[in-house]
Parts: C-alpha cells; structure tokens; sequence
C-alpha cells in the first residue's frame, strides 16, 4: 500500500469544506448546485478510500448510488433554475425571497 | 515498454499518418463520384496531380499560412484551447483498439496488439467520447458569437443525448460476450456457429434440408446483435457531428456553428479531429461488431495450424499478425467506406427530427433490444446449458 | 516518494485548486464549471490510484460527459454573460460560517491521523472491477438499487415538468 489513507480522506474533507464555502458565499444559484455536487464528490472519495481501507466493494456500490442521485439532482435543481430564470429573470438566490418576509 | 512505443508508433503512423490525410482526398473523391464529377484533380507538383492525391497536403500549407484570428470579444485562453481539447479524444481513444490478437511468441507474456489492454476498454471509450463535447461546448462559448453559442448548445444537446442511445444500444454485445475488454471481444468473435443450431433443441434440426442446416455464419456482432449494430453506428455517427447529423454546424443556417470564429490551422484542428473520428469509429465498430482482426471461418489456431505445418510454429504466429493487422484494417477501410457513403447520400436532418430519432424510436428500440437478448440468453443458459 | 504517492500529491492539488478556482471565480459561470470538470477527471484519477477502476471510469462518464455538460448548456440556454451580482445580504453570517468551516476542516485534518488505522486491508481479486461492483450491486444491494430505479424516474418527470414552459 502506497499511499496512506489519511490522506486520501484529507483531501476529501478539504474538498467538503470548500463545497460548504462555495455553497455559503456564492450567490449564483448555479455555482451553488455545483458547490453541492463537489461535496457529493468528497463524499465519494471517502468512500472509495474506505472501501479501500477494508479491501470490500460496498464503498464502490454506495458510489454508483451517490453518483445517480447527484445526476437526478442536477436534472431537477436545473430544472428549477429554468423555471426561476423564466419567471423572475435572475439566478441570485438573495433576489428569490418571495415566500420570505 | 519498447513494446508499447512501438504499438503506439505503429497506431499513430497508420491511422494519422495514412488514414487522415486519405481521408479528405477520399472523401473529395467520393463526393465527386455521386455527384458525377471528376472532383479534386487541381494541385499539382509540376504537373503531375496523382488523382488528386496532393489536395490535402495543399490544404495544410495553405491553413498553416492563414492568420490565426482570436475575436475582439473572445475568452482568449478558452478561444486558444479548445481546438486542442477537441483533437486530443479521438486520438487517445486508440489506445484501447485491438490492431491484432493474442500471440505467444514464446517471450514471457503473450504479445497482445492493444496499446493498453485494459479490461474496461469499451467504457475508457465511452468515458473519452463523453469528455470530447468539450472541445464544441468551450469553442461555442469562447467565441462570444450567437451563431456559434446557437451550433454548441445545439452540439451539446445532440452530443448528450445520443451517448446515453449509444450506451444502451452495445449492452446486448456486452450480454453476449459477457466482457468489456475490446481484445477479448474480438477473441470471442474468432469462431463461427451454425446459424440454424437453435433448432436442434425444438428437434426441428433434422428436417432441415442440408445445405440449409450446413450454413455457418461467423460469431460476430453484427450477426448476434443486428439491431445494436444500426444503432450504435447512427448514435456515433451523430457523436461526431458530420451530416446527417451536422446541425451544430448547419453552414445554411449558422454559417458553420461552433467554429465559425476560427481561422487557419486552429479551424483545420477541428477539421481534423473530425476526420479522424471518421477512422477511430471505424476501428470501434470493427472491434464490436465485425470481428475486429478475425478472418471470417479461419480461427486463429487453424491457421497457425496450417502455416505452421509448412514453415513452423514462430514463422507461422508472424504471418497470423500481419494477416490479422490487414484483416482489421481492411473492414476498417470497408467501415469508412460505408461512412463516406451514408454523408453523401443523406440529406440533413431538420433538429426536431434528430431528437425525436434518439428519444423517441432509438431510446425505445434499445431497451427492447437488451430485454429480448437477455430473455434469449436465459433461454440458451437454461435449455442449452 | 514513489511514484504513486507523488501522482496522488499532484492530482490532489489539481482538484484542490480547481474546485477554489470554481467557488473563487466571481464572473465567469462556464469558467466555474471547466474547474469543476478538471476537479472531477483528478478525483477520477485519484480513484485509478485507490483501485477503483469502475467507479473512475463511470465518474468521468456521468459527472465530466453528462452533469457538467448539463450546468454548461443551461448557463448556455439562459445565455448568462457576465455574473456580477450586488453586494449580498447577510454577510456577517455568511463570514461566521466559512470561519466554522474552515476551522471544522482543521480540526478534522488534525484528528484524522490518530483516528484511522494504519493497515489497510489486502486486495481481493477483480476488487473494483465492473465484475465484483456489478455482482454486489444486483445480489446484496438489489434494494437501494430499485429504489434509484425509482428515484430517477421521479426525477425525470419533475425535471421535464419544471421546464417544460406550460402544460397542456
């Protein structure tokens, strides 16, 4: 085993994190669904990385779940995001407040 | 490692070296032919034009002289780039074509004629032909034209929606040769069967007249997938964007799509690519589905067999791999061939009618094919054993 | 350093910077998702170097060739030029928050080594091959998998609802 798993999980959390920041701090909507997909992403590789810690396959199979759920998400989020631009000519998540006093 | 280098110089040479240059003369060729002209016969090398033949290497001097033009408005890094992006796929996806089969030399490993013999070589293509709409998506964008921004979100729709056709539509091949290695299909697609064998298990064999029970087709996927083979061909077709599948560039319409902003040699890599998509489909589809290197009735080990019987086993197995090389490379040409000949036949499609052709008849028509190939493959587990 | 654990360092600091590039680029949406593209084909890269071959392939596949494609064609559709927004609300929220993440990740980072063993497993044979994942997925797993089965018809329909431009 070459490279130590710490790492790999490393790289997964500063993935999260700068998901979570992205998904924070932008205000375009669409850069805020691809903040989501990168957590989705770090998500992944700390499965796979596990997976590898124990030599199983389930990590791989709860990746391929993951990936089909971000794919049926970005097909609804984007959804949501033509229907949003149509109706209020914007993609600033601050600018959609009406159900918000 | 000497040995990958040379596989990988061999692949360049041939398909780069041999095969892209013919091809734009070949198809000027070709659309002369339909068209019952004498087509390209004008660039010469003091007066001698060789049919013509000398019309592509004019084409490169004269792109290579032209201004390299970024527009006023343009991403210029994105702009630059994207040519680049859209070659690189075609090329690397040669990588996992089997040129020729499996030979034992007696060296340590078997000598196997694929750059990189991986056993998930048919998704390593798939995975590439996904990353090559870059190439259209970044130019479209980059140019800062609504001409070319309308031909990439035309290329991008077109591009996604066919891949998840062209998915479905091998899963019957995948069914049937219970691999995703492109070698080890093409090893399975080395022997033939009785066409009418089926039979035996309803004992209708014997009622057959014998000429009809003696027919023997080759295992090849054509013949155990004939749906999946229309359909792979029309989805990757429509991947590499030439017509009839050519709205992302519809010159009637959007003047040329995507790469209307380019000029010189940066236009001619998109070109390029293009025609080079032309040979690797080619390569792909002989892989899946026309025996790749087979010769169609002599399996391998017959002829090593018979050569070797005369000059012996090592003089025989070189003999095999260069008849198995011409072998591919000539259902190769057969394959551009066929290409050169639907683009030149067809007439546009309108973007409606190439949508509804993916969602609404090939969708459908695909998973049909993989329900019917997985109840008949039940069948012959369950009954032939 | 072998070979592996330097291929690792590069990709990870490819997917690092891509994806601060993604959430730092302030006015150029289709420059966001190129990074993000290139933050995806690294992690792929990173699963080739864990031995998950399936799960890299299928990555570039649906995340690089579809969902990306996806964000690009519709910042395309709605034809977003520039993306330069007027100062937000809630900043001194916002700013907490990125200060939690942040000291969340280090906290996490500083932990991490002492948490997990040192030993990793053996490696089964075809261990992240379509084989083994495709066996797992339809034998032990056949459940979540009819339940993504469903989850993406429902998806399918409420996409094509939501942007279709009224029912009729």
């Amino acid at each position: 085993m070459e490279i130590p798993i710490e790492l790999v999980v490393s790289l997964s959390a500063i993935l999260f994190g700068i998901g979570v920041v992205g998904a924070l701090v932008r205000r375009n909507i669409i850069v805020i669904l691809m903040s989501i997909e990168l957590m989705l992403n770090a998500v992944n590789l700390a499965f796979v990385a596990f997976a590898r810690m124990h030599g199983t396959n389930d990590g791989h199979v709860f990746v391929l779940i993951v990936i089909t759920v971000a794919a049926a998400e970005v097909a609804v989020g984007l959804g949501i995001v033509i229907s949003l631009f149509r109706n209020r000519d914007t993609t600033n998540v601050d600018d959609v407040s009406l159900l918000k006093w | 490692m000497a040995e990958t280098i040379g596989k990988i110089l061999f692949v360049l040479l041939v398909v780069m070296g041999a095969f892209l240059p013919m091809i734009t003369w070949v198809e000027r060729k070709q659309s002369a032919v339909m068209q019952d002209r004498i087509g390209a016969n004008r660039a010469n090398i003091a007066g001698i034009t060789v049919l013509g033949v000398l019309h592509p290497l004019a084409d490169v001097l004269k792109l290579f002289g032209k201004e390299d033009f970024v527009p006023a408005g343009a991403n210029r890094v994105m702009h630059l780039l994207a040519p680049v992006i859209a070659l690189v796929p075609a090329i690397i996806t040669l990588a996992v074509v089997p040129f020729a089969g499996v030979y034992d030399f007696g060296g340590e490993n078997p000598f196997s004629f694929v750059i990189a013999d991986v056993d998930w070589g048919l998704l390593y293509v798939f995975a590439v032909g996904s990353i090559a709409a870059y190439g259209t998506i970044i130019a479209g964008w980059a140019s800062n034209n609504n001409w070319a921004l309308l031909g990439t979100v035309r290329a991008s729709a077109q591009m996604i929606s066919y891949e998840v056709t062209m998915g479905l539509s091998v899963v019957g091949v995948f069914m049937c040769f219970q691999t995703l290695s492109l070698q080890e299909m093409s090893l399975a697609q080395d022997s033939s069967f009785r066409l009418l064998g089926f039979l035996e298990h309803f004992g209708l064999f014997e009622t057959l007249p014998g000429w009809l029970a003696w027919i023997q087709v080759p295992t090849w996927g054509i013949f155990l997938q004939p749906m999946g083979f229309v359909m792979f061909l029309t989805c990757i077709m429509a991947e590499n964007k030439r017509p009839p599948f050519d709205l992302p560039e519809a010159e009637s319409e959007l003047i040329a799509g995507y790469h209307l902003e380019y000029s010189g040699m940066r236009w001619g890599l998109f070109y390029t690519a293009e025609f080079l998509e032309v040979p690797v489909i080619g390569c792909i589809v002989t892989a899946l589905f026309l025996g790749g290197w087979s010769i169609p009735f002599l399996d391998t080990q017959t002829l090593i067999g018979g050569i070797g019987s005369f000059f012996g086993e090592g003089f025989a197995t070189g003999v095999v791999l260069v008849l198995h090389v011409h072998a591919f490379l000539a259902k190769v040409v057969i394959m551009i061939w066929l290409q050169m000949l639907i683009r030149w036949s067809l007439p546009r499609f309108r973007y409606d009618q190439v949508m509804d052709l993916c969602w609404k008849i090939m969708l459908p028509l695909s998973l049909v094919n993989i329900f019917v190939t997985a109840v008949v493959l039940l069948w012959f587990q369950e009954v032939v054993g | 350093m072998s070979a592996e654990l330097s291929l690792f360092y590069f990709f990870a600091a490819l997917a690092v910077g891509s994806a601060l590039s993604m959430v730092l680029n302030l006015r150029n949406t289709v420059a966001s998702a190129m990074s993000l593209v290139i933050t995806m084909v690294s992690l792929a890269a990173v699963y080739v170097l864990m031995e998950a071959h399936l799960v890299a392939v299928l990555q570039i596949m649906v995340y690089g060739g579809a969902i990306v494609v996806l964000f690009v064609f519709v910042v395309m559709l709605l034809n977003l030029r520039q993306d330069d927004f007027p100062p937000g609300r809630q900043r001194g929220a916002k700013a907490l928050g990125v200060v939690l993440v942040v000291f969340a990740v280090i906290k996490l980072l500083a932990l991490l080594p002492a948490a997990l063993p040192d030993t990793v497993a053996a490696l089964p044979e075809g261990f992240g091959g379509y084989r083994d994942v495709g066996t797992a997925l339809f034998t032990r797993f056949i459940l979540p998998f009819e339940a993504t089965s469903l989850l993406l018809l429902s998806a399918l329909v409420g996409a094509v609802v939501l942007a279709k431009r009224r029912l009729d």
